[in-house]
């Protein structure tokens, strides 16, 4: 009876771990299909806003156009349909709101009942005519060209420098400048963490007592799990108008400002993974360095860090991995201006911080909503990369040191 | 001959245990030195007063003379660098830098402020000829030195130990994590280096100690029982524990 019943808790106990591990892999699979599936359908959609066409006269050459040209249109930065193709024309641009000054109400009708149908009319007449209106007042005689506009596709979404999902008519989908501001950011937080913290790890694991250590690695400990909203406060008040100050900006919020804000926060993966590392060498290896004639930096720099060296690699990457999906200290410190930064004294936008910042404002199931999707995923595949690259690296490790 | 290590008085401690009790032994140039005994009777210990490796470890304490080649090398103002260079050591597992077979070599002279190319290759195969190692590796010399065998790798540490051109080379155990060929080797190359160096050995080996060095001493739970000439301490040893020992009754 004893017997069954250690039985009947061992298969218990056994079912539970199964069942936890099916479960996690399920979140997983499923917070990925759904992730890819949502960031999908934006190439599905039309970057035109919703439930509105534009429309030219039946005479002009022109049949698609690109969201961009669209915008450069409305901003007039093109004024004549000969830059695009079609007849030399100046281009004259219609919107909804702009009917008032061709017709008179009474024209129009008390429930704007005659809107379709002035409408047509004016892109009748109006060889130059680009019309942007919603869709159910297409008039049923119309007489029009309803213009083809492209999908948003992949190869734009990436290699367009604008992202300004909101713009009317067209939203404009370039995630180029955020990628750059992400890498750029996280690029510039390995500068500052890698020195900073190898030196700490070096320190740690050669040169510091036991009991500085003890102190030390709490503390640094400690760092990862400080909140990063505070992380942002700290950039905020401290470095942000310090960078200001120094360099004589006009705004102290910049790239720079992220990179130290995330250069702190990596530290300590950076520190703990490579300190583990470099402690692996095996204590002959040291002694036989020194049994040379090398003194104890000599040995630290041509033994030490050589053998510890894809530990280090694998926790700079990892430290990047870290900075690469931070959202809020950066969103608090580094201006947000989607434009692709030249120098780290300029203001940036990352990928999460993007997302955090306008989730709240994208109507569900919209454009701007599966924009903002679509960017997940890319900073998904970003943090893919940094993790597959790391185990890489890792497994060679492995192979150097089973010797 | 006037000797080339002497040790007088010399007391180790490791915090308050006391793992070497008043050693007097005095060892000449040119020889083969064995020491012998027991599992933690302190020879790894005695062998690393000569290079001073025992300093690296947190609460070593040391009271005594010990005199390599004329000076008392625990005197203040002794430059460590410089006895290393004197003092070669060779340890009981092979450890290759993760390095090239030729960076290996070339590591002692490197770190000594060498940056003579040509006179660094040509003391990388000088030292690879002295070690019986260059017929095996001369193809290979940009390869890394994780790639040789244990016994290879073992020879490749005593070619790197006399590249710095030491006078004395210690050996802690140096053939015991290998093959009887491999073994072979090493007790000829000791044979071989014995005309230009001085060499202390610590060995498990009875048969090693006997094939290979001229004097022996053995040491028992920190004290030195018994030193005196290789034959006369295995036909004939004086002491009873050292006879207990060498017959292998006990250890
Ligand atoms: N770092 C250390 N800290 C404390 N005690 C030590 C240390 N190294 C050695 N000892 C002690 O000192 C004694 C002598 O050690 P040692 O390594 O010199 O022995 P050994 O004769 O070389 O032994 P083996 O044949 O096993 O290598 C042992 O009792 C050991 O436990
Ligand atoms: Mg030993």
């Amino acid at each position: 009876m004893k017997k069954f019943l250690k039985k009947a808790v061992e298969k218990t106990i056994e079912g539970v771990l199964f069942l936890s591990s099916t479960i996690t892999t399920v979140t997983v699979v499923l917070i990925v299909f759904f992730l890819f599936r949502e960031g999908k359908s934006l190439f599905q959609s039309s970057p035109l806003e919703e439930g509105f066409v534009l429309a030219i006269n039946k005479e002009n050459a022109v049949v698609d156009l690109s969201s961009n040209q669209i915008k450069n249109i409305f901003d007039q930065n093109i004024t004549n349909w000969s830059e695009l193709g079609g007849k030399d024309e100046p281009i004259f641009l219609f919107r909804l709101d702009d009917i008032g000054n061709y017709y008179t109400d009474e024209e129009l009708g008390e429930n704007l009942e005659f809107f379709p149908q002035k409408t047509n009319e004016l892109i009748d007449k109006s060889a130059g005519i680009i019309a942007f209106f919603p869709k159910k007042s297409i008039d049923s005689n119309f007489s029009g060209k309803i213009l083809a506009i492209e999908n948003v596709n992949l190869y734009k979404f990436f290699s367009e420098k604008e992202w300004f999902p909101t713009a009317q008519p067209v939203a404009q989908l370039g995630v180029l400048s955020l990628i750059l501001g992400t890498l750029w950011v996280s690029f510039g937080a390995i500068l500052i963490a890698l020195p900073l913290g190898l030196a700490t790890a070096i320190y740690m694991a050669e040169i510091a007592s036991k009991r500085v250590r003890n102190i030390l690695k709490p503390l640094i400990e400690l760092l990862a799990g400080i909140p990063s909203v505070v992380y942002g406060f700290f950039g905020l008040i401290v470095i942000v108008p310090q960078i200001q100050s120094l360099f004589g900006l006009p705004v102290g919020e910049t790239a720079l400002a992220g990179s130290i804000i995330l250069g702190i926060m990596a530290l300590p993966t950076i520190v703990t993974i490579s300190e583990d590392a470099l402690r692996t060498t095996p204590k002959e290896m040291k002694e036989a360095s020194l049994a040379l004639g090398a003194n104890k930096w000599q040995t630290i720099h041509r033994v030490v860090i050589p053998f510890a060296g894809s530990g280090i690699t694998a926790a700079a990457i990892l430290g990047i991995g870290r900075a690469i999906g931070e959202t809020m200290a950066v969103l608090m410190v580094t201006g947000n201006a989607a434009i692709i930064p030249h120098t780290f004294l300029e203001p940036v936008r990352t990928i999460p911080a993007t997302i955090a910042a306008e989730l709240g404002e994208a109507p569900q199931g919209g454009l701007h909503f599966k924009a903002l999707f679509a960017l997940a995923c890319i900073l998904f595949i970003m943090t893919i990369i940094v993790n597959l690259t790391v185990e890489y690296i890792s497994s060679k490790r492995k192979n150097k040191t089973s010797h | 001959m006037t000797p080339i290590i002497t040790t007088r008085f010399v007391n180790l401690f490791y915090n308050e245990f006391q793992a070497l009790k008043n050693i007097n032994m005095a060892i000449l140039p040119h020889t083969v030195t064995a020491l012998i005994g027991p599992s933690g009777c302190g020879k790894s210990s005695y062998l690393r007063l000569f290079n001073r490796m025992n300093d690296l470890i947190d609460g070593v304490s040391i009271t005594g003379d010990i005199m390599v080649d004329g000076e008392m090398i625990y005197n203040k103002g002794i430059d460590i660098v410089e006895l290393r260079r004197k003092v070669g050591m060779v340890f009981q597992k092979p450890n290759p830098f993760p390095k090239t077979i030729f960076e290996n070599i070339a590591y002692g002279l490197r770190v000594n402020g060498v940056t003579d190319a040509k006179f660094i290759s040509e003391k990388v195969e000088f030292s690879l000829h002295q070690a019986a190692l260059w017929d095996e590796v001369k193809d290979k010399l940009k390869k890394s030195a994780f790639e040789l065998s244990g016994g290879q790798q073992q020879r490749l540490c005593i070619a790197r130990a006399l590249a710095i051109e030491p006078s004395i080379i210690l050996m802690d155990e140096p053939a015991s994590a290998l093959d009887p060929i491999s073994t072979a080797k090493i007790e000829e190359l000791i044979y071989e280096l014995k005309r230009n160096y001085t060499i202390v050995i610590v060995t498990h080996n009875m048969q090693q100690a006997g094939r290979v060095s001229d004097h022996t001493a053995f040491f028992y739970l920190g004290e030195l029982i018994e030193f005196g000439d290789t034959k006369e301490i295995f036909t004939n040893p004086k002491d009873k524990k050292t006879q207990n020992y060498i017959t292998g009754r006990f250890g």
